[in-house]
C-alpha cells in the first residue's frame, strides 16, 4: 500500500520554480533513496513535505496515508507520522533537550488521542532509546543542539526519530559532515527502526550512506524531477559515473 | 513657589495640588516631616508631571498618559480587607512573612509580625512617622532622588509602608513579603518603605503589587534600601496590578562593601508601569545582579529605568532585562551605568532584549555608559526582534502546535533572566506566572 504518493508536484520558492512535476510513490516498509546533484531540489522536497513556510506548492498533490498533506500544518503532519531529519538541525538556547522531547512526544500523543506519558515513563523511554543509539545522558541535559558537534546534532535527530516512531521518515542529507563512525551510528539507528509499516526517504548526495542503509529503490532527482528510478545498484552507478548525464538529460 | 514655576496645567496636576492642600494637615509625621513633604511637593509644583522633554521620562510621558489623579485612598473597610485575604497568589508556595498593605495602609490583622527572628524589627511607616522614630527619620529621604518628580510626589504624600531593620549579622531565613493590594477602589496610594540591612546580615525581600481585574487605580511606591557591608540582600518585585492601573515605583539602594545584592523586577500587570531603580555601589568588592522580565500585551506600557552608579572600586554588576511585547504593548528600558573616577576595576555589563510578538508592539531601549575611571570593564548590548520562524518550524516539525512552540521559545528567551533568581520557590512562582501569561495568550 502506498504510504506516500506524490503526483506531478510543482513547488516555488519566492516565485522561482524548484520542483517541476515530481512523481514519487513510497510503499509501506520501503526505503527509497533520492540522489541528485546540488540544486536539483532534494532539500526543497524535504521541506515541502514537512510544511515549511514559503515553500509553495503550485500544482500537483501529495497524499500521505491517503490524506492530502497540504491540508495539514507542520505539527499535524508530524502527529500523522511524518518526520523530517533536518540537514542542519537548529540550536534552541534555553530549551532543555528533555523538555523539547517530552513536549514533542506528548503533543503528538495528544493529537492522536493517546494518553500523555508520565515523567517517569518518559524518562525510561528516552534512556532506552538513547542507550541504543549510544547517546550520552549528558547530551540530554543540555539545551537542544547547543554546543553539539555536527555528529551529535545528527544523532539527536535520529534520537528524536526513534522516540517519535514516525510512519515515514525523510532524512535530508543526514550523512553530510559525518565521519564514518558517526555515519554507522546514524545508519544503525535507521536500520533498527525499519519495519513493515514504516518507510524512509533517504536524501543524499553520496552513495556512501547507502552502504549502510540499503535502499529498496533509488531515484535520481535532477532539475526538479525524478529522471531515473532503479534498484540499489543505481546508487553505485551514480557513484562511478557522476550526475553529469542526468543534468543534461533534464535540460534537454 | 518661585517665579519660574511651570503653570499647573493638566487635570491630573490640578487634582494632585488639591489633594495635597486637603491632606497636608492630616498626613502623618512631625514638623520636620511636614517640611520634607512641603519641599518635595514644591519640586512637583515647579516641574509638573514629568513629560517627554524630560530626558529621563522621554518614553513615558506621564503628563500625557495620566489623564486624572485619583483621590487619596480612604482607610480600608471590611470589603477592602476581604479582597486582601485572597491576595498574594503570585508568589506561589513561597513560605514568606507577609506584611499586608490594603489601599496603601498597613493591616496588622492580615500580617504576620509575631515571633520575629532575632535581629528583625518591623514597624509600619505611619506609626514610625507618628512618633518620629529616629530609626526612620535618620534615613528617610537619604537615598531616593528628591529631584525625580515621582519620588517627590511619593515623599509629599507618603501615608504608610514598612520600616524594617535587620541587625548586623542576623540571618532572616523567611523571606519578607511586602504585599500591596488595591481593593478595587479608584484611588491613589503613596507607599514608602525603609529597609535597613546592617553589616553581614542576610535578607530576602519580596515586594508585590496587585489589584482586582478591571480596577482603575494609581500606585506610587518607593523603597529606600540600605545594604550594609558584607550583607546579602535579594529584592524581588512583582508588578501584578490590574490591567487598568497606573503603577510608578522606585527602588533606591545604597550598597556597602563586599555585599551581595540581587534585584529582580517582574512586570506583567498595569496599564502604565514605570519601574525605577537607583543603585549606588558605595563600597568595594560588591557583586550585584540586577535583572528583570516584562510580559505585556494589549496597550500596556512598561518602562524600566535603571541607574547603576559605581562609586567604589572592584565591584561587579550584571544587568539583564528581557521583555516580551504582544499586541500594541510598549516596552521601555533605559539603563545607565555610571563609573565614578574612583571606581577602578569596575566590571559592569548590561544586556537588554525585547521580543516583539506583534508588528504593532514597540520596544525602546536606551543603554548608556558614563565612565570616568580608566581601568574598567564595561559593556552593554541591546536587541529587539521577533520570534525566530526557523526555530518555530523546527519545533512544529516535531509535532508541537504553534502556540506551544511559541510558548517554549518565549520561556527560553526569559529563562536567562528568571533562572538567575536564587530562591527556588520564587523562581518557580515566576516561571508559573510566565506560563500562565502564555496560556492566557493562547494560540495564534
Amino acid at each position: 500500500m502506498a504510504l506516500l504518493e506524490i503526483k506531478n508536484l510543482h513547488v516555488e520558492i519566492d516565485g522561482k520554480e524548484i520542483l517541476k512535476g515530481l512523481d514519487l510513490t513510497v510503499n509501506a516498509g520501503e526505503v527509497h533513496a533520492i540522489m541528485g546533484p546540488n540544486g536539483s531540489g532534494k532539500s526543497t522536497l524535504a521541506y515541502v513535505l514537512a510544511g515549511k513556510e514559503n515553500y509553495t506548492p503550485t500544482a500537483g498533490e501529495v497524499l500521505f496515508n491517503g490524506k492530502n498533506l497540504f491540508g495539514m500544518q507542520p505539527d499535524e503532519r508530524a502527529a500523522a507520522g511524518l518526520f523530517l531529519a533536518f540537514q542542519y538541525p537548529l540550536e534552541i538556547p534555553g530549551v532543555a533537550t528533555m523538555t523539547f522531547l517530552r513536549t514533542a512526544l506528548n503533543a503528538q500523543r495528544n493529537k492522536r488521542g493517546q494518553a500523555e506519558l508520565s515523567t517517569p515513563e518518559f524518562i525510561k523511554k528516552v534512556r532506552e532509546v538513547a542507550g541504543k543509539l549510544g547517546i550520552d545522558q549528558d547530551m540530554l541535559r543540555r539545551a537542544v543542539n547547543v554546543g553539539f558537534s555536527g555528529g551529535e546534532k545528527k544523532r539527536n535527530e535520529i534520537l528524536q526519530m526513534a522516540l517519535l516512531e514516525p510512519r515515514l521518515a525523510v532524512l535530508d542529507e543526514t550523512d553530510s559532515g559525518l565521519d564514518i563512525d558517526a555515519l554507522k551510528i546514524v545508519a544503525d539507528g535507521v536500520n533498527r527502526l525499519r519495519a513493515p509499516d514504516r518507510s524512509f526517504v533517504v536524501i543524499t548526495h553520496y552513495q556512501r550512506l547507502l552502504n549502510y542503509i540499503v535502499p529498496d529503490v533509488v531515484h535520481v532527482l535532477s532539475h526538479g524531477r525524478i529522471v531515473k528510478t532503479g534498484g540499489k545498484e543505481l546508487a553505485l552507478e551514480l557513484e562511478a559515473r557522476g550526475y553529469a548525464e542526468y543534468q543534461e538529460e533534464a535540460v534537454a | 513657589m518661585n517665579a519660574e514655576v511651570t503653570p499647573i496645567r493638566t487635570a491630573a496636576e490640578t487634582a494632585l495640588a488639591q489633594s495635597f492642600a486637603q491632606a497636608r494637615e492630616s498626613l502623618p509625621g512631625d514638623d520636620a516631616v511636614a517640611a520634607q513633604r512641603d519641599a518635595a511637593f514644591d519640586v512637583f509644583a515647579k516641574e509638573g508631571l514629568p513629560h517627554r522633554r524630560v530626558e529621563e521620562w522621554k518614553y513615558t510621558d506621564l503628563r500625557a498618559l495620566m489623564r486624572d489623579a485619583k483621590p487619596l485612598a480612604p482607610p480600608p473597610d471590611a470589603t477592602a480587607k476581604a479582597v486582601a485575604k485572597t491576595a498574594g497568589a503570585r508568589v506561589g508556595d513561597v513560605e514568606a512573612r507577609r506584611l499586608v498593605f490594603v489601599d496603601g495602609a498597613f493591616l496588622e490583622e492580615l500580617s504576620d509580625i509575631s515571633g520575629l527572628e532575632n535581629g528583625l524589627t518591623v514597624r509600619s511607616l505611619a506609626d514610625a512617622l507618628a512618633d518620629a522614630d529616629p530609626a526612620l527619620t535618620n534615613h528617610l529621604g537619604k537615598l531616593a532622588p528628591g529631584s525625580d518628580v515621582a519620588v517627590a510626589l511619593n515623599t509629599a504624600f507618603m501615608g504608610d509602608g514598612a520600616v524594617i531593620r535587620i541587625a548586623a549579622g542576623a540571618t532572616v531565613e523567611r523571606p519578607l513579603h511586602l504585599l500591596f493590594v488595591n481593593s478595587g477602589k479608584p484611588a491613589a496610594t503613596f507607599v514608602r518603605s525603609l529597609i535597613v540591612v546592617d553589616a553581614g546580615a542576610r535578607a530576602m525581600l519580596i515586594e508585590s503589587h496587585e489589584g482586582p481585574a478591571g480596577a482603575d487605580y494609581q500606585v506610587n511606591a518607593a523603597v529606600e534600601l540600605f545594604v550594609g557591608d558584607a550583607a546579602h540582600v535579594d529584592h524581588v518585585k512583582i508588578v501584578g496590578e490590574s490591567a487598568d492601573a497606573l503603577h510608578v515605583s522606585t527602588l533606591a539602594a545604597a550598597i556597602g562593601a563586599r555585599a551581595r545584592f540581587n534585584a529582580f523586577t517582574f512586570t506583567a500587570g498595569g496599564a502604565i508601569v514605570r519601574n525605577q531603580l537607583f543603585l549606588n555601589f558605595d563600597g568595594e568588592g560588591t557583586v550585584a545582579a540586577v535583572r528583570g522580565a516584562t510580559l505585556i500585551n494589549g496597550r500596556q506600557h512598561a518602562d524600566t529605568t535603571l541607574v547603576a552608579n559605581h562609586i567604589a572600586r572592584d565591584c561587579q554588576s550584571r544587568e539583564v532585562f528581557k521583555s516580551v511585547l504582544d499586541d500594541e504593548a510598549h516596552g521601555v528600558f533605559q539603563g545607565r551605568i555610571i563609573v565614578r573616577p574612583h571606581a577602578q576595576k569596575t566590571d559592569a555589563k548590561m544586556m537588554t532584549q525585547a521580543l516583539l510578538l506583534s508588528e504593532r508592539a514597540e520596544a525602546d531601549n536606551k543603554p548608556e555608559l558614563e565612565i570616568f575611571a580608566d581601568d574598567v570593564q564595561c559593556g552593554h548590548g541591546a536587541t529587539a526582534g521577533a520570534l525566530d520562524d526557523e526555530l518555530k518550524f523546527y519545533l512544529m516539525a516535531r509535532g508541537i502546535p504553534p502556540a506551544e512552540a511559541e510558548a517554549l521559545l518565549i520561556q527560553a528567551f526569559l529563562g536567562e533572566a528568571i533562572e538567575g533568581i536564587e530562591h527556588a520557590g520564587l523562581r518557580e512562582a515566576l516561571t508559573d506566572q510566565v506560563a500562565a501569561w502564555l496560556k492566557a495568550r493562547g494560540g495564534r
